[in-house]
């Protein structure tokens, strides 16, 4: 059924009340907006309770987001610890301390870098492409569908998603770390001629597990908030009473993009200040 | 043909609502809607664009909730069950959508077998066996690999009526099974109706504006106006009906429209509704 508007016709302000009108719809839909997610959110994973687990599903999902993101990961990954070897080379020749090039490539990337570029192209890769996906399986009735073949949309479509995300995105952190200081190493080692032993040791001697903890939490929340945001504005682009059709997958699309890629930076300031 | 005697309401009711009404918002779209269906019986749901029939059927379907009234399904309140009940009870219905609905990502093959591998505990063999059976039925065997977007309107709409009785329901429900269909694809569909239900013995309701296809297939037509029930009867009690409008619908006679002069020239130079 349709959403209700929160400031009906019948009683549309008029002159200067126009403002407090607007700031308070808008504050009610934000409102109610996050409540709604949280509950999608809660559905999707209490469906890890409930049988069968749709392994199939998963195991293509998986597919999708880790496997078919490699290459273009990879290759960011390199060309990211190539671009940070060289501005970090160029600024620690300054003060005289290139042997800490490995441990500072290294951290940068474990601590941030990985996380939110890694982040970033499954948001550019996956988020988008599962929300125009959902959004149209909404539009040609395909969730009725299978609401009527006594099939839990929630359980189906939307569980193995998002665990493939929060499985997947970590591993392709991971890949992309290791690449990055390979990258970083071809700069500093192959390129500007800086011992290979102080690059490695620079690295293994600085980098603790609670570097690597951070880097593994942060990306297992981006996983769960990319693909929450990307099926939830799929799911409920019919809620959407401006737009409807192409335009209104178009529209849900771009804003999990946005969405997700904001709540995803906050998230990545609010880790970082916990455990720095 | 038909086993049922038409001129009365077969003995078991497998659908039966009672005093239902709709809204969208404030906006009422169904107005006391009180049918019955019986066991093996074909519905025939009609009206023109707008009149609720497709409100209703996602009523019965219980994809909706009533803002009143009560929807009974084969002797269970639907608007009472909890969901892990109504996904019980849909193991015991079919719906074809009026676009096939199949998923999209997956093959016409993987479509079909979908209820059957994730409601049942066959092994795969069997599964494959009882899918290509019924593509079987519906003239589409050997389209299995394709995938959905491979196929035509009326293929869809088939393969979407191979996963609808897939599991053998007990109700089958069928959105406009001839809209965008040629008049040959849309008969071969006519008889595949009447087949199944001389086979299984299925209770269908149908929603359709094809009159045609309506008169040849139904036991009973309900038709709907403005979300009110103008008529329930047998195809000849509705040929025969002495309602106006519903003689219009039958002859395709365009609506009297009265025009209000002075309110039309206000909406042209108004630009808006009034």
């Amino acid at each position: 059924m349709p959403e209700s508007s929160a400031v009906s016709d019948k009683n549309t302000p008029i002159g200067i009340a126009v403002l407090p009108a607007r700031l308070g719809r808008f504050v009610i839909d934000w409102i109610s907006g996050v409540g709604r997610a949280n509950v999608f959110l809660v559905m999707c994973l209490s469906r890890l309770f409930f049988m069968p687990f749709p392994f199939r599903e998963f195991i293509k999902q998986i597919n999708f987001v880790g496997v078919r993101t490699l290459l273009v990961l990879l290759i960011a990954g390199l060309f990211t610890g190539m671009v940070v070897a060289l501005q970090f080379y160029d600024t620690l020749v300054r003060f005289g301390s290139v042997d800490l090039l490995g441990s500072a490539v290294a951290l940068s990337l474990i601590r941030e870098l990985g996380p939110v570029m890694a982040a970033l192209m499954v948001i550019a890769r996956v988020g988008s492409a599962t929300c125009a996906e959902i959004g149209i399986m909404r539009n040609e009735q395909q969730f009725d569908a299978l609401e009527c073949m006594a099939i839990d949309v929630y359980r189906y479509l939307m569980l193995p998603r998002l665990l493939a995300a929060i499985i997947a995105l970590p591993m392709l952190t991971a890949l992309f770390d290791l690449v990055g200081i390979g990258g970083g190493y071809v700069v500093g080692v192959l390129i500007h001629g800086e011992s290979a032993g102080a690059y490695v040791n620079g690295l293994i001697d600085t980098v603790t597990l609670n570097d690597v903890m951070m880097g593994v939490i942060k990306s297992l929340v981006f996983g769960v908030i990319i693909m929450w945001t990307a099926l939830y504005k799929g799911f409920n682009v019919h809620l959407n009473q401006k737009l409807s059709g192409a335009e209104g997958v178009s529209h849900a699309t771009t804003s999990a993009v946005v969405l997700s890629a904001i709540v995803m930076l906050s998230f990545d300031f609010i880790i970082g200040s916990l455990m720095l | 043909m038909s086993t049922i005697n038409k001129t009365d309401t077969p003995a078991k009711t497998v659908i039966e609502t009672a005093g239902m009404d709709a809204h969208y918002g404030e906006r009422q779209v169904l107005h006391d809607i009180n049918l019955s269906v019986g066991e093996g019986e074909i519905m025939v749901i009609m009206g023109g664009s707008g009149s609720g029939k497709s409100t209703l059927l996602k009523h019965l379907l219980g994809l909706q909730r009533p803002s009143a009234g009560s929807i009974e399904l084969l002797g269970q309140d639907i608007c009472g069950l909890s969901r892990k009940q109504m996904l019980a009870l849909r193991r015991n219905m079919g719906v074809a959508f009026q676009g096939g609905a199949l998923l999209s990502s997956m093959t016409v093959g993987d479509n079909v077998k979908l209820p059957l591998r994730e409601n049942t505990k066959l092994d795969e063999n069997t599964i494959s066996i009882m899918a290509r059976l019924k593509l079987e039925l519906m003239n589409l065997a050997g389209f299995e690999d394709l995938m959905p977007s491979e196929l035509s309107g009326g293929m869809l709409k088939r393969a979407g009526l191979a996963r609808a009785v897939i599991m053998d329901p007990k109700v089958l429900f069928f959105d406009e099974p001839s809209a965008g269909l040629d008049p040959v694809t849309s008969v071969e569909l006519d008889e595949l109706i009447l087949q199944l239900r001389a086979a299984l013995n299925m209770t269908m309701v149908i929603v359709t504006h094809e009159l045609e296809s309506a008169f040849k297939i139904a036991d009973r037509i309900t038709v709907l106006f403005d979300g009110k029930i103008a008529a329930i009867g047998t195809v000849e009690e509705i040929k025969q009906s002495s309602d106006e409008r519903i003689q219009n619908l039958i002859k395709r006679k365009p609506r009297d429209k009265s025009v209000d002069a002075d309110a039309y020239l206000q909406r042209l130079t108004a630009g808006g509704r009034k």
